[in-house]
């Protein structure tokens, strides 16, 4: 398992949850090829090849004269036994020192290996308890378990596994400075000047009471970008807002950097860690679903 | 109200003008004990970390929350007054929670850590069997918290039995049901544990009880409900 692990690394795999294939098919998703089976364990060798080998060697049409015994043993695309449906946990596209002295090593292991890892083990712990919630991709797993207010309890730790993977994407090392292109004008369009919009974040972070994250979001209806707050693990997403930047102003996330200092962390994320190449990108994949420009209606 | 405004017009510097209007601002209230004395259940470093800057910054805003509340409530500014309410609830309950936590420890040698005798031993043993009991159930409903927060032992005045509650951010307890008194508070907010435990919560609160101050919990217990 580890080594699929390693080789999918980057890709979050849902593998093919339930064993009965009626059940597959009335949730109606996609059986992903099997990535283990009884006795294969850690034998991937290619993706292509289902692991299972054995079942496939003896693929052999159906003979409708054979007896029952040995259409049984003939049976096609024997399935493996257990299968269970799991998130992946993904992992930064960063070494864990390639943020210091900012973020140190340290933080970085504790924050990914320990939080974060926690998290995606609940989760897949409350999946394997629960089969409505198979078959879902993480975001709509959240908004269905945000339940419009009410939230059940797998999203707190589902929430926190997007929040988690959407923070370290939204640092990268050598960042800070400034916006560009269109995002630039954006912001310059929605807060003034980046200067201002740097100002508000940073003391949007600080007064911050207890745990929970700091957004840029582009707000759908208002067709905008704003500055949105947020507890504990409830993330924009839940009210379809989109969102393009995230800081982690959980205690644990500075603390053994900073201690208790949240207005020097604010400043070095702003100045040094966030990554407005992935900003750019997300805002340019947001232009998809809002339109931001000025309907462009000929007059005569 | 002549006197504040006769005041101001002296140039009379604002501290001097708060007492005369009457505000009372708090400060930082001692530990009974160093703060490495409570090691090895929790560290030094915490301890200190935890007085003089966590529940140090709490006392300075909420001073701060008052005298600009004290501004609205003079100038008759009603918005202003009530926009200042979720910064007094937030600093004033992180004061006062802090306050009592303090209270709430004790070094072993002091006896940290010793089972409540006399009313509140037996209190605890009737509503929760016995001491065990009440232990695990307050880990566990600290281990839940979401977030940051809160987990007290208290006593409902007027129904005269203990309750385990939490609460979230500095909410105070009176914020869960005004009549109940908190008896035991643990702090389970992350900076309260994170240089020593990392993110094992449950470790940090299977460890606290070992320097937990009953005695304390006992005055308390017998001033509100005399035998």
């Amino acid at each position: 398992m580890a080594e699929a692990m390693a080789r999918f690394g980057k890709k979050q795999l849902v593998v093919a949850a339930r064993l009965s294939s009626g059940r597959c098919e009335r949730l109606g998703f996609k059986r992903v090829i099997s990535l283990r089976s009884e006795g294969q364990r850690g034998k991937c060798e290619n993706l292509n090849t289902p692991t299972n080998i054995s079942a496939y060697n003896s693929l052999k049409p159906p003979s409708f004269k054979l007896d029952k015994g040995q259409r049984q043993k003939d049976h096609v695309l024997k399935k493996p036994r257990n299968i269970s449906a799991y998130y992946n946990l993904k992992s930064p596209s960063y070494k864990f020192d390639a943020l210091e002295p900012y973020m140190s090593k340290r933080t970085l292991e504790v924050h990914w290996g320990e939080h974060h890892r926690g998290y995606v083990e609940s989760l897949n712990k409350y999946l394997a308890k629960d089969d409505i919630l198979y078959g879902y991709t993480l975001d709509e797993l959240i908004r269905v378990t945000y339940n419009n207010g009410n939230p059940l309890p797998e999203f707190n730790v589902a929430a926190q596994v997007w929040n988690h993977d959407f923070f370290w994407e939204s640092m990268q090392p050598g960042g800070g400075n400034s916006p560009i292109l269109g995002l630039l004008q954006q912001i310059e369009k929605d807060f003034g000047s980046f200067s201002n919009f740097k100002e508000e974040f940073i003391e949007t972070a600080l007064t911050l009471f207890g745990s929970g994250w700091v957004w840029l979001v582009l707000k759908r209806n208002e067709k905008r970008l704003a500055i949105a707050t947020t507890t504990n693990a409830v993330t924009p997403l839940a009210w379809d807002d989109i969102p393009l930047l995230s800081l982690d102003m959980w205690e644990h996330a500075y603390y053994l950097d900073y201690k208790n200092d949240k207005a020097r962390y604010a400043n070095v994320f702003m100045d040094h860690l966030v990554s407005w190449n992935s900003a750019l990108a997300r805002m340019a994949r947001a232009q998809a679903f809002v339109n931001l420009g000025e309907p462009k209606i000929p007059v005569a | 109200m002549a006197l504040r405004t006769f005041a101001k017009t002296l140039g009379v510097p604002s501290r001097v003008q708060q007492q005369l209007r009457g505000l009372q601002t708090f400060t930082l209230p001692d530990l009974a004990y160093d703060y490495g004395a409570l090691e090895p259940a929790i560290s030094g470093d915490i301890m200190q970390l935890h007085h003089q800057k966590h529940h140090q910054t709490y006392i300075t805003n909420y001073n701060k929350a008052l005298e600009q509340l004290d501004d609205a409530i003079a100038k008759g500014d009603a918005s202003t007054a009530v926009k200042l309410q979720s910064a007094i609830k937030f600093n004033g309950g992180g004061h006062v929670n802090h306050s009592i936590f303090w209270k709430n420890l004790a070094p072993t040698k002091e006896g940290g850590g010793e089972s409540p005798h006399g009313s509140l031993g037996w209190a605890i043993d009737e509503s929760f069997g016995s001491l065990e009991k009440l232990i695990a159930k307050m880990n566990a409903e600290g281990a839940a918290v979401q977030g940051s927060g809160w987990v007290w032992l208290a006593l409902d005045k007027e129904l005269k039995r203990l309750v385990v509650e939490t609460t979230a951010n500095q909410d105070p307890l009176v914020t869960v049901g005004p009549s109940l008194v908190p008896l035991i508070g643990i702090d389970v907010w992350e900076h309260a544990y994170y240089l020593q435990y990392k993110n094992v919560r449950p470790d940090y609160l299977k460890n606290i009880w070992k320097v937990i101050n009953w005695k304390y919990a006992s005055e308390i217990y017998e001033k509100e409900c005399p035998k």
